[in-house]
């Protein structure tokens, strides 16, 4: 059974201008140690849908429809006090490691220690600090570093800090935002590597959003592309790079440029994409898709299964 | 302190440009002094300060793009604005089309300003918000007095938007940035940089900012724009695998210092410095059956202000010796223009 399966997930942000729709019709499952890549560029809503699992929408942000099931349970109608008990010990989420995300003013042992306090009221202060050494452990750390300040730490350093917390209430699901970016290219590589390392190690369920489809296929099993607020392509890891079918996951894949192989000039997918408070009607790519019809105008292409087992693609070229 | 290193070392020059130089800089060197307290300054007298670009020598064709990469904090975007003059050498040599520009003027560049540009990272800040476009595009006609009338400064925007294809450039003159798309102010930088027609760029990292499926076009541009110009280009860029794909030579830069310099295909396929592989090593490759398989360096890139003796890298080195604490390497010809530093190959 699935640790978590969102089903038509909607999540929209009221403004003065109206709802900006940013995520919609969201539907994917993660399995026990599996790991999840939602890719997609910025804007396309991959963060909310992040922000949503947890229930931690910036203000404006509303769940408007569907499911999230956790465990076997439905988060969408839970209270924050029921939240509460889910945030941390059930899902918990790997910010960007970037300078705001850890507090300036307090050591970074005392910060993890506050994550295993605030869901585990009941530990003695003796064993929190325990159990932080252990966490700075396993995530590369020497245990001493604890009296640090976060600014006495490394970018790569403050990033591993960051995975501590989120492991630091034994979550059966860890959310992953973008966790290697802003990173240089070497950090980067180590800190993919912990994190492979960990999910194997301790058999979590992983979401990594990330903007670098590389990333993603270096980490995921699974994939799930995003553009413009809905998913557009979604399965294995190995038959989305190989086969991709959707125009934009093409697009997307030939993009990036790999360091193997010849000089060739790059290729982009021309246009923008769409602004979300008022999308585009029918299939949201048409305005930049290479092979528009017009039903592409009309009618909101399905996400239907399509070739390999489990691949699914909305695009009405196959239909 | 080791600030009396080898001044005199002069590193072998490493030329080969194609088709005459435009650019040839000798043991360039940026020491950013660190302020001090005023206690720290009666009890030491030791000057400490950020060795952000350390003996630097290479030369630029005519024509070229010459990629400059490394981690943040290896000195490439201080590079980039020295050989501009926009930051003022601590000592070396900046040569441009020749002449030595080293000790001139601000006055004297001014001329020489036509010829050489600069687009920068984030075209959200490198734009000014106030002025509309074709008064940012046309602001270095204006300071040049290269155009007469009010009309040719109109054209000659309007002329220069079209070769960006922000088009009709009718519809863009009047805007301001906000009013563009991320893609589009990179196009009026680029619009700005090659009004004046200039012979040297520099692009640093002109497109990280912007969205994956964007980033080529803009990339595409800027190739194009200098090949139709006939402009050499430095290009300033942490992603090891665009610079293959656009540069013709890519020099590596760790803690101010080149480690390797060679063609592109040299120095991504067949990488001698152990920096370079290890670099190349960690670059992510979009293929989810290509399993890594060369190990990770360990560690983080030290500090500019005490960078380790000798050999720079010899904290992370997988192959360092005795001899990579005590002696510098220095950048030497192993083959045929390809450039390398380090003891391993002397």
């Amino acid at each position: 059974m699935a640790v978590l399966s969102v089903e038509e997930l909607t999540t929209n942000y009221r403004t003065l201008r109206g709802w900006v729709r940013a995520a919609e019709g969201i539907t994917f499952q993660v399995a026990p140690g599996e790991a999840l890549g939602l890719a997609g560029e910025s804007g396309c809503g991959k963060s909310t849908v992040a922000l949503s699992l947890l229930k931690i929408l910036p203000a404006g942000g509303i769940i408007r429809k569907g499911k999230i099931v956790f465990q076997g349970q439905d988060l969408v109608p839970l209270s924050e006090h029921e939240m509460r008990k889910i945030r941390w010990k059930g899902i918990s989420i790997i910010f960007q490691g970037a300078m705001n995300a850890l507090n300036p003013v307090f050591k970074v042992g005392d910060q993890i220690g506050e994550a295993i306090k605030t869901h585990d009221p009941k530990v003695s202060n003796s064993d929190v600090k325990e159990r932080v050494s252990k966490l700075l452990e396993t995530v590369g750390i020497e245990p001493s570093r604890a009296n640090n300040y976060p600014h006495e730490f490394s970018g790569g350093m403050r990033q591993r800090a960051l995975i501590a917390m989120a492991l630091a209430s034994d979550p059966s699901l860890v959310v992953a935002d973008e966790p290697g970016t802003a990173l240089d290219v070497i950090v980067q590589a180590q800190i993919l590597r912990l994190m492979r390392d960990l999910k194997d190690k301790l058999g979590l369920s992983m979401i990594l959003i990330s903007h670098d489809l590389s990333i993603i296929a270096e980490t995921c099993e699974k994939v799930a592309i995003m553009y413009a607020g809905r998913i557009v392509e979604y399965g294995n890891a190995v038959s989305i790079f190989k086969d991709p079918k959707h125009p934009y996951t093409q697009g997307l894949i030939k993009a990036f440029p790999s360091i193997n192989g010849p000089r060739v000039r790059m290729t982009s997918i021309p246009g923008q994409p769409p602004d979300l408070l008022n999308p585009p009607s029918g299939c949201r790519f048409n305005p930049r898709c290479p092979y528009v019809m017009d039903v592409c105008k009309r009618v909101e292409p399905m996400l239907e299964e399509h070739g390999e087992r489990g691949h699914t693609v909305s695009c009405h070229l196959y239909h | 302190m080791n600030s009396e290193r080898k001044d005199s070392q002069i590193e072998s020059s490493t030329d080969t440009a194609v088709g005459g130089e435009v650019l040839r800089v000798e043991n360039l060197r940026k020491w950013y002094p660190l302020r001090k307290g005023f206690m720290e300054t009666l009890l030491s007298k030791v000057e400490a300060s950020v060795k952000a670009v350390d003996l630097v020598s290479f030369s630029l064709g005519k024509g070229e793009i010459f990629a400059l990469a490394g981690e943040s904090g290896s000195g490439k975007t201080t590079l980039g604005k020295l050989v501009l003059r926009l930051v003022e050498p601590t000592s070396g040599k900046i040569f441009f089309q020749g002449k030595d520009i080293t000790e001139l003027s601000q006055r004297e560049l001014k001329p020489l300003r036509r010829e050489m540009q600069i687009i920068f990272q984030d075209p959200f800040e490198s734009l000014n918000p106030r002025m509309i476009i074709k008064e940012i595009i046309a602001e270095p006609l204006r300071v040049q007095h290269l155009a007469k009338t009010e009309e040719e400064v109109e054209e000659r925007v309007k002329q220069v938007l079209t070769e960006v294809e922000v088009v009709p450039p009718e519809e863009f003159l009047y805007r301001f940035p906000h009013e563009l798309s991320g893609g589009q102010r990179q196009r009026v930088a680029v619009a700005r940089a090659f009004i004046l027609n200039p012979s040297f760029v520099v692009a640093d990292e002109p497109v990280s900012m912007l969205d994956v499926s964007i980033r080529a076009e803009i990339v595409n541009l800027m190739v194009d724009m200098v090949r139709k110009h006939s402009a050499s280009i430095i290009f300033i860029s942490h992603d090891l695998a665009l610079a293959k794909h656009i540069a013709d030579r890519i020099a590596i830069m760790y803690l101010g210092k080149v480690m390797e310099l060679s063609t592109s295909e040299n120095v991504v396929d067949l990488p001698l410095h152990p920096y370079t592989q290890a670099l190349i090593a960690a670059v992510p490759i979009p293929d989810p059956e290509s399993k890594r398989t060369k190990d990770v360096i360990s560690g983080e890139i030290p500090s500019p202000v005490n960078p380790p003796s000798g050999c720079r890298f010899r904290t992370r080195c997988p192959y360092a010796h005795e001899r990579c604490s005590t002696e510098e390497p220095p950048l030497v010809e192993v083959e045929k223009g390809h450039f390398v530093a380090c003891h391993l190959y002397t």
